[in-house]
């Protein structure tokens, strides 16, 4: 047992540069990705609304504005699908570790993703491109909405994985495989984490496929052509769009509730909130610095400016004015009144955890099955379990002060998110007012603004999935598994090359997509 | 009803689910062959056209085919996931980039303005027929001549360094490239790959010129494909195998292991030695007879019966289906990598769409390939690559 005699020594050999470039190449492949997910998400739908009104109305125009519509979604597909499959490969290639530890829980989603959701989105796709009169007008529109339903039902199985990783229930530890084994499908499915963050996520490629048709419908008006097109799609896009926000701000507000509830640290962080209290205030606006005597960038503690609204965190977090949000501090240092433990009492109870499972290895090697049985007996125990077991993955941090994420990066990129998202509602409405007026190839700053919001949507929703992931370290599963003891045992320059090779390829098929793209709207519908 | 199956029956269940998959998968890698074969059979742009769209109108299948492989395989066997994907680094990198470069090069290649012109995006999807199934195919190879790994679930306690999986090769993963089992199999999967894209291709092309071209390239790669399946199916019967005792679970080394457990198991010798023959025949008969076109499901039923066989023969009658060969007892069987049994019962519910799922596909492809790709078809279609 060479782990646990040299306390102060700990962590010295874990390679830091190889977990860093691990978490790099993840990063950069999971933005790439989700650059082109929410259009797929939004935009299936959107142009199965278009062909059913086609196939309800009979007339040509419809059939011409599904067809233009479905050429961009075909182009930005391609490229998902590229970026896509090196995520579900990189959990088992650069999270080794993590495969094995939550594998027996985490592998089943991505799974059931495979079998019920890829296969019924990439059946039908070939019939939705091709099957243009080689089957029934009701055939392919059914094949357009089963494209739909397949690409929202990947992400139901991607994100109840994902919601699991910040919220794990419905497992057990197994000492003798030293892994977390499902013993409730269900609780991981159906938690209320799994479904808010399923709805937030998926909503909000709605209204960034929403705004992606109108800017570009935007386009077409201000080059004074393509009206008819124009806006018909627009009115499509905004009403989905609209009714899609409504949802947005309401899973947002659900998720914050869970994130108050399972995530306090990260809760806190996104807030700037370092001293906890009842009645907190809602920053709406606000501007990190330095506090008195600070330096350290990762210390940012004080605000330059900041907007507020009273009591407001507190409603947000617990649906209570007055309620008491914990802040950095309180959950790092601990508040007895409050009955936070500290970083410093849960890393010991992680220790004293991994402790026992060295013991019941031990017991195990020599044969010795009443010690064997008597720790093995421990792990059932709730008392052992829910004290001690819980906080193993705190057993490897080395300082209290480790389990705070950046706060700098926390709260920006939830505040631009909001503040985003509510701007967005507010476009779609003026849309829809000037479209029922009958009057928006008139109003030129609207359509310019129109175009200009499509970047803001990629900008909003990569922000959110930064906050989710940033947000939640050190954790790879929240309060179980540490980022840096979840990576593969590999030399950190051999990720370095593949992280280079990824950020190249990548980037070199982005700009053909950005470049076939534009000119397939330059060249407009057929 | 699965929550009455024994832990041992459910892993046998799912070895045999992820063994059909990867099956299915070589099956349907007639794609990736066929991207080789571009300019082999097609001289103009027109025949690369009716090629390219006759294999583009299928390669989502196949993808989606490779990643639900792996998404089965991690949520059934998590210990290969993490053990093979972790340490064999390079060579799951070298294929996944080989699928990356696949996935825009039929929507993007005859797009105006694809920055880099059509011929980097064939030569993307040569790359991917090429060297991908190549890759697939050593990296199988492994599965009947082990790698050098270790695993060590105490790991977890130390907090120096918690990986549990450990692969013991500088060359992660690539050294499987130096061993000549490994190097046939991956070669006979190229091979066959291709032989399948012919027959695809000969069932789905309308036009005199390709057809003809088509027999020919049959026969030149039926050739050496024989000449490097046959001594790797040689070589596999008469190696040295990895047996495990099902009572202690060691893990040993057995003289001719993989035809004993051909000999075993009786039902599985069927299997391929059938899948031997129906992929000759396919291939014969298309060779042999003037307007035959159905060789492709003959020869594809083959390569799925045999492919299948084959996985089942690495896991098992006892057998370790991922081996060590620098820590005999850190080898993978099928009973010390798989989920939990609550696990392996909730994923064997789900299983039970894999039926259904074949069922629209069948649909779609045959819905789609009523009428054959020609010139003229394509004129009239309205989505093109």
């Amino acid at each position: 047992m060479n782990n646990c005699q040299n306390p102060d020594n700990m962590l010295e050999n874990i390679d830091l540069s190889l977990v860093n470039w691990s978490r790099a190449q993840f990063a950069l492949t999971a933005m790439y990705h989700w650059i082109f997910v929410p259009l797929t998400l939004g935009l299936s739908f959107i142009i199965a609304i278009m062909e059913s009104l086609y196939v309800r109305t009979g007339r040509e125009e419809w059939k011409r504005i599904t067809k233009f519509w479905m050429i961009l979604f075909g182009i930005n597909f391609a490229i998902g699908v590229a970026t896509g499959i090196i995520l579900e490969f990189e959990f088992g290639t650069n999270w080794s570790n993590y495969s094995w530890f939550v594998g027996d829980i985490f592998g089943a989603p991505l799974a059931i993703e495979g079998i019920l959701a890829f296969f019924l989105e990439s059946t039908f796709i070939a019939i939705m491109f091709f099957g243009w009169g080689k089957v029934s007008k009701r055939a392919h529109l059914i094949s357009t909405w089963l494209v739909a339903f397949g690409s929202n039902l990947s992400a139901l199985w991607i994100l109840v994985a994902n919601a699991w990783m910040q919220n794990p229930v419905g497992m057990r530890f197994n000492p003798d495989t030293a892994r977390n084994e499902m013993v409730n499908f269900w609780d991981v499915l159906l938690s209320p984490f799994a479904v808010n963050k399923f709805l937030h996520t998926i909503t909000s490629g709605y209204v960034l496929a929403s705004i992606f048709v109108i800017g570009i419908s935007a386009w077409y008006l201000l080059k004074n052509r393509e009206h008819s097109l124009a806006k018909r799609s627009m009115l499509v896009a905004a009403v989905f769009g609209l009714i899609s926000s409504v949802m947005l701000i309401f899973s947002g507000d659900g998720s914050a509730k869970q994130i108050a509830r399972v995530q306090p640290m990260k809760f806190a962080a996104f807030e700037g909130l370092y001293e906890g209290e009842e009645g907190a205030p809602l920053i709406t606006i606000g501007v990190l610095s330095a506090a008195p005597g600070e330096t350290e960038a990762q210390n940012v503690k004080d605000f330059a400016l900041k907007i507020e609204i009273p009591n407001f965190l507190s409603y947000m977090a617990f649906g209570k004015f007055d309620a008491f949000v914990p802040g950095i501090n309180d959950l790092t240092y601990g508040n007895p009144e409050r009955n936070i433990l500290s970083v410093e009492e849960k890393i010991s109870r992680g220790k004293i955890a991994r402790e026992s499972l060295a013991q019941l290895k031990d017991a195990r090697d020599q044969q010795d099955m009443t010690t064997y049985n008597r720790i093995k007996e421990k792990f059932s125990d709730p008392e052992f379990t829910d004290s001690y077991f819980k906080y193993f993955g705190y057993g490897f941090l080395s300082s209290p002060e480790s389990a705070v994420p950046n706060v700098p990066v926390a709260f920006y990129s939830f505040h631009i998110m909001v503040l985003l998202g509510f701007y967005f509602v507010l476009l779609l409405m003026l849309i829809l007012v000037a479209l029922y007026r009958n009057g928006i190839e008139k109003n030129r700053f609207l359509l310019r603004m129109a175009i200009w919001t499509i970047p803001l949507t990629y900008i909003a929703s990569q922000s959110g999935w930064v906050l989710t992931e940033m947000g939640r370290q050190p954790w790879v599963i929240q309060d179980m598994l540490p980022t840096m003891a979840a990576v593969s045992h590999i030399n950190s320059s051999s990720v370095q090359i593949t992280f280079f090779l990824f950020a190249v390829l990548f980037t070199v098929l982005l700009i053909a997509e950005l470049r076939i793209m534009f000119r397939q709207i330059k060249i407009g519908p057929k | 009803m699965f929550e009455t199956f024994s832990y041992i029956t459910l892993q046998h269940y799912w070895w045999a689910i992820v063994s059909l998959l990867g099956a299915l998968l070589v099956f349907l890698m007639f794609v990736q062959g066929g991207q080789t074969l571009i300019y082999t059979l097609g001289r103009n742009e027109s025949e690369r056209g009716i090629i390219v769209n006759a294999l583009g109108r299928k390669w989502e299948l196949t993808f989606t085919t490779l990643v639900t492989f792996g998404g089965a395989f991690f949520a059934s066997f998590p210990l290969f996931y993490s053990t093979s994907f972790g340490g064999a680094y390079w060579v799951w990198m070298s294929i996944l980039f080989c699928f990356i470069l696949q996935a825009v090069s039929y929507e993007y290649r005859s797009k105006p303005a694809n920055t880099f012109g059509p011929l980097t995006f064939e030569i993307f999807l040569f790359i991917n027929g090429a060297l991908g199934t190549i890759l697939i195919g050593v990296a199988v190879g492994t599965f009947f001549t082990g790698s050098a790994f270790s695993v060590d679930f105490n790991n977890i306690t130390n907090v120096n360094d918690p990986v549990i999986s450990r692969w013991q090769s500088q060359y992660r993963g690539l050294e499987a490239a130096f061993n000549v089992q490994n190097v046939l199999l991956g070669l006979s999967v190229f091979l066959l790959t291709r032989i399948l894209g012919i027959l695809y291709l000969i069932n789905n092309v309308d036009n005199d010129i390709i057809l003809a071209r088509a027999k020919k390239s049959l026969l030149r790669n039926t050739i050496p494909f024989l000449l490097v399946f046959l001594p790797f199916v040689v070589l596999l019967l008469i190696s040295e195998g990895f047996a495990v005792n099902p009572d202690s679970g060691m893990v040993f080394y057995e003289s001719f292991k993989y035809l004993h457990n051909l000999l075993a198991m009786p039902p599985l010798a069927l299997l391929f030695v059938s899948g031997i023959i129906l992929v000759l025949f396919g291939i014969i008969k298309t060779l042999r007879t003037t307007n035959y076109f159905k060789g492709f499901w003959f020869t594809g039923a083959g390569t799925t019966l045999f492919v299948f066989s084959l996985f089942l023969l690495a896991g098992y009658n006892n057998t370790a289906y991922y081996p060590s060969s620098f820590d005999l007892q850190s080898s993978l069987t099928i009973s010390n990598s798989s989920s939990s049994q609550y696990t392996l019962v909730a994923m064997s519910y789900v299983s039970l769409f894999v039926p259904f799922v074949i069922a629209y596909i069948v649909y779609a492809w045959r819905a789609l390939n009523r009428e054959k790709v020609s010139a003229e078809e394509l004129k009239t279609n309205s989505h093109v690559y």
